[in-house]
């Protein structure tokens, strides 16, 4: 198309609408050539499927992310609410200045993921504190005339409804009369049609509030200009008592940024609380985590790209956007370019594809550089069988699927209890986050690395047994018997020991004997005892009592005046009883039905 | 004030023509002209300059108020527009006809009257002839913090009655802030408090507004000692030895909105450390992908060096800039502007290489310097 002109101009040439536009159904740009057009519309199919999985657990891992800013931020929202309707009789709230809360949100400099956020607040906003809910942005609001009309207008569109039909016709007037004085009037009839027995369609929680504020969202504050922010704000402060007014300041930076933008008697007017979202570094984490660090989706990505992905991410924007955009474009190529990709999918379903595998699929597998890797190893008649026989090969992709699967849960249990025990090494030899680690496994055997030498050797440096250590029996208690001595009983020893040798625990000199002879001034029991010893399995009592009785009298050669030789035996003979009593308490000897007058005995040997 | 009352004792009288009122914040000046014309009941309008940024909304608002002055009785009548100065004059002349209006000045308040010179120019001139011009028992007063040579235009106008608002005293400030003492409280009690109060913070704010609002904060603190029974009202020393480290305290955060007054209130109900609070300053770092920084650097060493030494310094550090991708650098650029660490400075017609400014300041960049290892110090040409 050429002019012809004598000066220099711009000319527009509009599209010619007798050609109509041809738009190809998308998964035909997938029959790109011949070899890689194998189940092309599967793949797709395929692809849109685990491309929505994963879109939804992005988006629910954005919802879980934000939940505590949200939280924290509707916290505050519901405290400023009720300090509005705080009947003002107190002394304080009289004479106090009355501030305009503001939360001062910290969002990072990855501007592209704001709109996102934003959204969410709104919706989150709305549903929880108030259906007046307000963003507006810098580069619609030059100056203070577009900054109110701006507000004016998204104000009207918020109460849909019944509302509707005047919202229209007010907004005609709006375009010309915006002020504050209009604005605020609008909010008394808004607020004073809110008749609870009117039919709404939203009925949330905000619907129940008499008169709900008016949340505005600055997004972006540092391409504010001072003039606009400060005349608002000063604006607004005077109205605050008929129209109340929350502000939420969007800061990429740090909060700073207020005190530069807006001199001390603007910011005198404003109750400032600072709020911060998550570092965009932790959300990375999260999101390789849910994504690619787990069995619940197929796809994954190599050393090299996901290098490129992240590089893309910390060394140029920050952007989790685009962060996901590239993996989308990851996953799309892949299914794109590559006809195996039928089977990437979850293994049941996998498996049940290999059946419908066509021979020039199976051909492209014999072809992929693992698989001859792998044929290579095994013997000469299965080499042959699978080059040569379709069924044979499918049975056994069905049993490599089977084992890659098994790799991959393994792997990542693995890999993260490496994180945990290597992530708090001082040093951090094998990185702090998880991703390094798992960039350095995909890369080569780690147990080769530089690195987990290193951390290894911080192993061996410092794991040394103590007894290597000088001066260790100081602090170290090593007597390991005297304690199990004192902490395992052995009552049944001690029970011998005292009564075959009495003189170990009372310490009488009087008690001191041989092995084997009986004292005959020991204690009864001991005597008993002693003689009990000797006897075999059943114990005749008489003779026992004789024993007895001879040891006895052999220690009481004196005072043999005072008692008569009756009394004597008597006496004897009640001692003797009362032996075997204790020995009978103590379950040395029991009574029996065996033999008339006799006793059995329950131990053996010392014990 | 003598001068005023002289004005409008005979109210039919024509007082002079324009009024111009200045003095610092809290002087005095919105709250005693307000109070004058409500408690003598003049015809008044009273307008605020800030929310009036098209001459159209000052000059219709002014028309429809006066108009809901004249008739009392019903409601407002229908909304009055008016575009230019000159429907202005032929309006009111109109609105002030009218018999509740006859007889006596009316007065127009224009508070914050420093932005009327941000407006079309005809407005001031016009404004401080308004009576000449209508005809009509007008008085318009200004009211403002700037002084009256600053607005004297150019082409020369009617000279206003100036009359300057001083400060309050530090005995003028201890007798007004003595006042709003409390019903639980004696007023001696409360003005003791008030004295140490401006014994901090009058070195710093004669604001009445925020000394005001500083009093009522800190004031359940003073009493403290009291209400646990540790002292009673007479014991100065006491007190004054509770509150005075906490007002100095108040003086670094509250005081400059390093941390709001909800949460200085929050903190002194729970009674916690208030030095464990963050205010909004400490919170200065900001994480910047990895070539961005370098760009900052690059940008900083380029503002604050002189030009010849660019070559000495530029050749070291040049590498690194060198390995960043040339498609990113501009995107990387406009989105520092936008983030204000850098701003654009000459004029936008400047079509071939626009040209920026850093605007950080020497910590932060510092900070940022250190995080990737580069030692600034010595590529700055102040620092040699």
């Amino acid at each position: 198309m050429a002019t012809s002109s004598v000066s220099k101009g711009c000319f527009v040439f509009k599209p010619n609408f007798k050609k109509r536009k041809i738009s190809v159904p998308v998964e035909d740009y997938f029959n790109k050539g011949k070899n890689e057009s194998e189940d092309s519309k599967l793949r797709f199919e395929t692809y849109q499927l685990i491309w929505q999985q994963m879109k939804s657990e992005t988006e629910q891992l954005q919802e879980e992310l934000n939940k505590n800013l949200f939280d924290s931020l509707i916290e505050f929202l519901q405290k400023s609410y009720s300090g509005f309707q705080k009947n003002s009789k107190d002394w304080g709230c009289q004479i106090k200045l009355r501030e305009i809360p503001t939360a001062a949100l910290i969002l990072g400099v990855n501007v592209t993921d704001h709109d996102l956020t934003f959204r969410s607040l709104t919706e989150a906003l709305q549903n929880n504190v108030t259906p007046y809910v307000v963003s507006l942005q810098a580069k619609d609001c030059p100056d203070i005339k577009h900054f109110l009309q701006k507000l004016a207008s998204q104000l009207t569109g918020c109460c849909v409804d019944e509302e509707s039909k005047e919202g229209s016709t007010q907004v005609a007037q709006k375009k010309t009369h915006c002020s504050m004085d209009s604005l605020s009037s609008w909010y008394m009839n808004i607020t004073q049609k809110t008749d609870p027995k009117m039919p709404r369609k939203k009925r949330t929680s905000s619907s129940q509030w008499q008169s709900p504020p008016v949340v505005l969202i600055l997004k972006d504050m540092e391409s504010f200009t001072t003039k606009v922010l400060q005349d608002f704000i000063i604006m607004s402060s005077q109205h605050l008592h008929e129209f109340p007014l929350i502000l939420i300041f969007g800061i990429a930076t740090s909060p700073v940024i207020i005190h530069r933008l807006l001199p001390h008697a603007v910011s005198s007017l404003l109750c400032i609380e600072l709020f911060q979202s998550l570092s965009c570094k932790d959300h990375l984490t999260t999101v390789l985590d849910k994504l690619l660090l787990t069995t619940q989706f197929p796809f994954k990505l190599s050393e090299k790209v996901l290098q490129i992905l992240t590089n893309i991410f910390l060394y140029h924007d920050f952007s989790i956007q685009n962060f996901i955009k590239g993996l989308q474009l990851s996953l799309l190529e892949h299914f794109y370019s590559q006809p195996l990709s039928v089977l990437c999918c979850n293994l049941p379903e996998a498996k049940r594809r290999i059946n419908f595998l066509s021979d020039n699929q199976c051909e492209n597998i014999r072809r992929l550089p693992s698989f001859r890797r792998y044929v290579e190893k095994q013997a000469s008649e299965k080499q042959v069988a699978l080059l040569t026989d379709e069924r044979f090969l499918k049975e056994e992709i069905q049993s490599l699927l089977e084992n890659l699967h098994a790799y991959h849960s393994n792997y990542f249990l693995v890999l993260r209890c490496l994180h945990q025990f290597t992530s708090s090494l001082p040093k951090y030899p094998l990185g702090r986050q998880i991703r390094e680690l798992y960039c350095t496994c995909l890369e080569k055997n780690i147990w080769d690395s530089e690195e987990y030498v290193s951390a290894l050797q911080l192993l061996r440096d410092y794991l040394l047994p103590p007894e290597t250590q000088p001066l260790h029996e100081v602090v170290y208690f090593s007597a390991a018997h005297t304690l199990r001595e004192h902490l395992n009983a052995a009552p049944r020893i001690a029970l011998h020991t005292a009564l075959n040798n009495p003189y170990y625990y009372l310490k009488n000199e009087a008690l001191k004997s041989e092995e084997g002879c009986i004292p005959n001034v020991a204690p009864d029991i001991c005597i008993a005892y002693k003689l009990h010893l000797e006897c075999s399995r059943l114990i005749n009592l008489v003779d026992w009592s004789e024993a007895f009785a001879t040891v006895v009298t052999a220690a009481e050669k004196m005072d043999a005046n005072s008692i008569t030789s009756e009394e004597r035996n008597e006496i004897i003979h009640a001692r003797f009883i009362r032996a075997v009593s204790e020995l009978e308490l103590l379950g040395f000897i029991k009574p029996t039905k065996q033999k008339t007058d006799h006793v059995a005995r329950l131990t053996w040997g010392g014990c | 004030m003598p001068a005023e009352k002289d004005f409008t004792q005979q109210r039919h009288h024509f007082s002079f023509p324009s009024i111009f009122i200045y003095g610092h914040t809290a002087s005095g000046k919105t709250y005693v002209t307000q109070t004058l014309l409500k408690t003598l009941e003049l015809p008044h309008v009273f307008m605020n300059c800030v929310e009036c940024f098209t001459s159209r909304l000052l000059l219709e608002q002014i028309l429809n108020k006066l108009n809901h002055l004249r008739s009392s009785e019903g409601g407002c009548s229908t909304h009055i527009t008016c575009e230019t100065f000159n429907d202005f004059v032929r309006l009111f002349k109109q609105i002030t006809k009218a018999e509740s209006l006859k007889d006596q000045t009316v007065y127009i308040v224009l508070d914050k009257a420093e932005y009327l010179r941000d407006m079309e120019a005809n407005l001031l001139p016009g404004f401080l002839r308004l009576q000449e011009l209508t005809d009509r028992n007008v008085t318009v007063l200004f009211l403002s913090e700037i002084v009256w040579e600053k607005f004297r235009p150019n082409t020369g106008c009617f000279e206003p009655f100036v009359l300057y608002f001083p400060d309050y005293s530090i005995g003028n400030l201890q007798k007004i802030l003595s006042h709003d003492h409390p019903p639980e409280y004696s007023a001696d009690f409360y003005a003791a408090y008030i004295n140490i109060l401006l014994g901090v913070f009058y070195t710093v704010c004669r604001d009445l507004k925020e000394l005001r609002h500083l009093a009522v904060l800190n004031f359940p603190k003073y009493c403290e000692p009291v209400v646990k029974g540790e002292a009673n009202e007479r014991d100065t020393r006491k007190l004054w030895r509770n509150i005075e480290p906490h007002l100095k305290r108040a003086m670094q955060t509250v005081y400059l909105r390093e941390i709001s007054s909800s949460q200085w209130e929050k903190v002194q109900k729970d009674d916690t450390d208030p030095a464990q609070l963050k205010g909004l300053s400490a919170y200065t770092h900001v994480e910047l992908p990895y070539y961005s920084k370098f760009i900052l650097i690059a940008a900083y060493l380029a503002s604050y060096n002189p030009a010849r030494t660019d070559k000495r310094f530029f050749l070291k550090h040049h590498g690194k800039i060198k390995k960043t991708s040339f498609l990113k650098k501009h995107e990387k650029i406009t989105s520092l502007v936008t983030l204000q660490l850098l701003t654009l400075v000459g004029h936008d017609d400047q079509l071939d290489g626009p040209k920026y400014k850093c605007t950080v300041s020497l910590d932060f960049i510092r900070a940022i310097a250190r995080t990737v290892n580069f030692d600034i110090i010595k590529y700055l040409y102040d620092f040699l």
